[in-house]
């Protein structure tokens, strides 16, 4: 089943390219949070995590949740090209009637582990599913992903006490610190650093990446599941936007999804990229 | 009346004129000034503008802070964030020891469309109405709105102000004096009274045009303030006209609907007829297409009107 490198960052690129494609025809959206995870996204769905589209309720499978539900898109075409549903239903995205919501419902999409939109509170909700797998002796994993200005939020730190204190080594969580949120840069807005000494004062194995390599997203989600007792956090640095030259590091491409004339620009890039 | 303009928009034009002629008022906003529009005041009086990134509890908790400290306080983000996300600090912190805080959010209702469930606030102010203290009022248009945000600025206690994303419909005209508690009558009539608020005043008025077509008059309330209600608005409506409509941008559990009926119930009791989302959460559509589903459209409020009146 091992994929090799150049195949995951072939996918990775298909994901953003469906992400442009998705947002484009769907006119609203957020393609800067939804680019910069896309790499994490795709190690997780094609490499790291147990999981069969042809049975998502599997009792056995790693879980996935993506704490920033605003970026949903990416995990939408991980989705589909994992085979959980059409990827001709991509293209439905946010429209009236479609199982793919502005933000993650469960109860409508086949593969989503909760629904989630409001930030800040799928850390706890990712306790939750790791204290049942301890309880129910099962050895699956549960991986969180959140946003740098998500975690401004006090339930992220309620839950990484928790974590810790349960001693949860089957929770893995995924900071995007892609430096921006809505308003402007972390720092400017609500500075969130230093996080590696935060995050091990609350009793987690810290680890830090580059989020966009794939060897180091890999390398991490190998030494976090060899890491007994401690929770996970791996802080992905990571580029809001990434993929897209004119959308990299632009706050403006929080929450606007591209235009016809920018979404040909974007795919053009992403299909000359070299990989 | 084909002038549209967003109350957001309204709320970020007014806070420029305020703040800058008065130090005690301090502007707080969760990472959302963009949206809410408190950018503008930001970026002209930085001093008076603080963001507390998303973290809407805390920022309420200090909004108490600068409350006690002779402040006037305006917190903003978006409806569900700045109402159910920090329920229990809005009920303690501000509402208990009745502190001046004005919540003003936006992307308020339905009309966020597009982004789905989770933005959608349609019970907040169910949920806020149940807290002693709180003036809560949803602005009919930026006209309004103008009027609402000053008349906070200079009226003590706690208010929690409903905007919206969406540009509305200018329906009331410059020269409107706002009184808070004081509903508005838009419209004339006998048959039947619509009681709105907020978007679905249009929606209200395209119903009485159909109506009128028909031969059946009706009475048009704009009950911008929710809380304290004007009662003698609805009971004098009740004996009237004999049939009462309310619609909202909001569940039909707890909030305008809720509370005019739990005026008429315990008045004088007369055929009534609920509009707005009933019992479910919303979805990802355009906020046309979201109307339509929930029977909120003009054309809906008109055929709620004539089986109300059918039951006089
Ligand atoms: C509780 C809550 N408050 C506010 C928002 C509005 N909001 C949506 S995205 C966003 C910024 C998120 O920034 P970040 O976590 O850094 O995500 P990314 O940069 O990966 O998009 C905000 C404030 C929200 N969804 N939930
Ligand atoms: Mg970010």
């Amino acid at each position: 089943m091992a994929k090799s490198v150049i195949e995951l960052k072939k996918i990775a690129r298909k994901i953003r390219v469906l992400i442009i494609k998705m947002l484009t025809e769907a006119g609203s959206g957020h393609p800067g949070g939804s680019l910069s995870i896309a790499d994490i996204i795709t190690a997780l769905y094609f490499e790291i995590m147990n999981h069969d589209p042809k049975n998502p309720k599997w009792p056995q499978r790693d879980r996935f949740i993506l704490s920033k539900g605003h970026c949903v898109p990416a995990q939408y075409a991980a989705l589909a090209l994992c085979g959980y549903f059409d990827e001709e239903l991509l293209m439905t995205l946010r429209k009236f009637n479609s199982p793919l919501q502005g933000h993650p419902d469960m109860t409508r999409t086949t593969g989503l582990e909760i629904s989630s939109g409001s930030l800040g509170q799928g850390l706890s909700v990712g306790c939750g599913m790791a204290i049942a797998g301890k309880y129910d002796q099962k050895d699956y994993r549960v991986y969180v992903a959140m946003g740098d200005g998500e975690i401004q939020e006090g339930q992220v730190w309620e839950a990484a006490m928790s974590a810790a204190h349960y001693k949860l080594d089957n929770l893995c969580a995924f900071i995007d610190y892609n430096k921006l949120q809505i308003d402007g840069k972390v720092e400017d807005i609500m500075n969130v650093s230093p996080l590696q000494s935060k995050w091990t004062a609350f009793g987690w194995n810290v680890l830090e990446i580059d989020g966009n390599n794939m060897e180091e997203i890999l390398n991490a989600c190998y030494k976090a599941k060899n890491t007994k007792d401690n929770p996970t956090v791996i802080i992905a640095h990571t580029t809001k936007g990434k993929g897209v030259s004119f959308m990299e590091g632009v706050v403006g491409f929080h929450g606007v999804a591209p235009t016809k004339e920018e979404c040909e620009k974007a795919l053009k890039e992403l299909q000359e990229e070299v990989i | 009346m084909n002038d549209k303009v967003a109350t957001r928009d309204a709320y970020g034009k007014t806070l420029q004129k305020l703040a800058p002629k008065n130090p005690n008022i301090i502007v707080l906003d969760a990472d959302c000034s963009s949206s809410t529009r408190t950018s503008w005041l930001a970026k002209e009086c930085p001093q008076q503008f603080f963001n507390f990134g998303i973290a809407e509890a805390n920022m309420i908790g200090a909004a108490a802070g600068l409350a006690t400290c002779n402040k006037i306080v305006f917190t903003s983000t978006f409806a569900i964030f700045g109402s159910a996300r920090c329920f229990e600090q809005i009920r303690d912190s501000v509402c208990w020891p009745n502190l001046n805080v004005k919540i003003v959010v936006t992307h308020a209702g339905l009309s966020v469309g597009e982004d789905g469930a989770s933005h959608q606030a349609i019970e907040d102010i169910s949920l806020i109405r149940t807290l002693p203290n709180i003036t809560i009022i949803v602005p009919a248009d930026g006209i309004e709105t103008e009027k609402v945000i000053a008349k906070a600025a200079e009226t003590y206690g706690p208010f929690y102000i409903r905007l919206g994303r969406a540009k509305f419909p200018i329906i009331l005209s410059k020269d409107y004096k706002f009184q808070i508690g004081k509903a508005v009558t838009l419209r004339e009539g006998c048959d039947a009274t619509i009681i709105a608020n907020g978007l679905m005043i249009s929606e209200s008025i395209k119903a009485a045009e159909i109506l009128e077509k028909k031969g059946i008059s009706v009475r048009i309330i704009n009950m911008s303030t929710i809380k304290p209600i004007d009662k003698e608005a609805i009971i004098k409506a009740a004996k009237e006209t004999g049939a009462i409509i309310t619609a909202e941008e909001h569940t039909i559990l707890g909030g305008l609907g809720g509370a005019v009926a739990e005026v008429l119930v315990e008045n004088f009791p007369v055929p009534m007829k609920r509009i707005g989302v009933a019992d479910f959460f919303g979805f990802s559509a355009t906020p046309d297409e979201l109307l339509e589903y929930f029977h909120m459209t003009g054309q809906d409020i008109a055929q709620a009107v004539k089986e109300t009146i059918d039951k006089k």
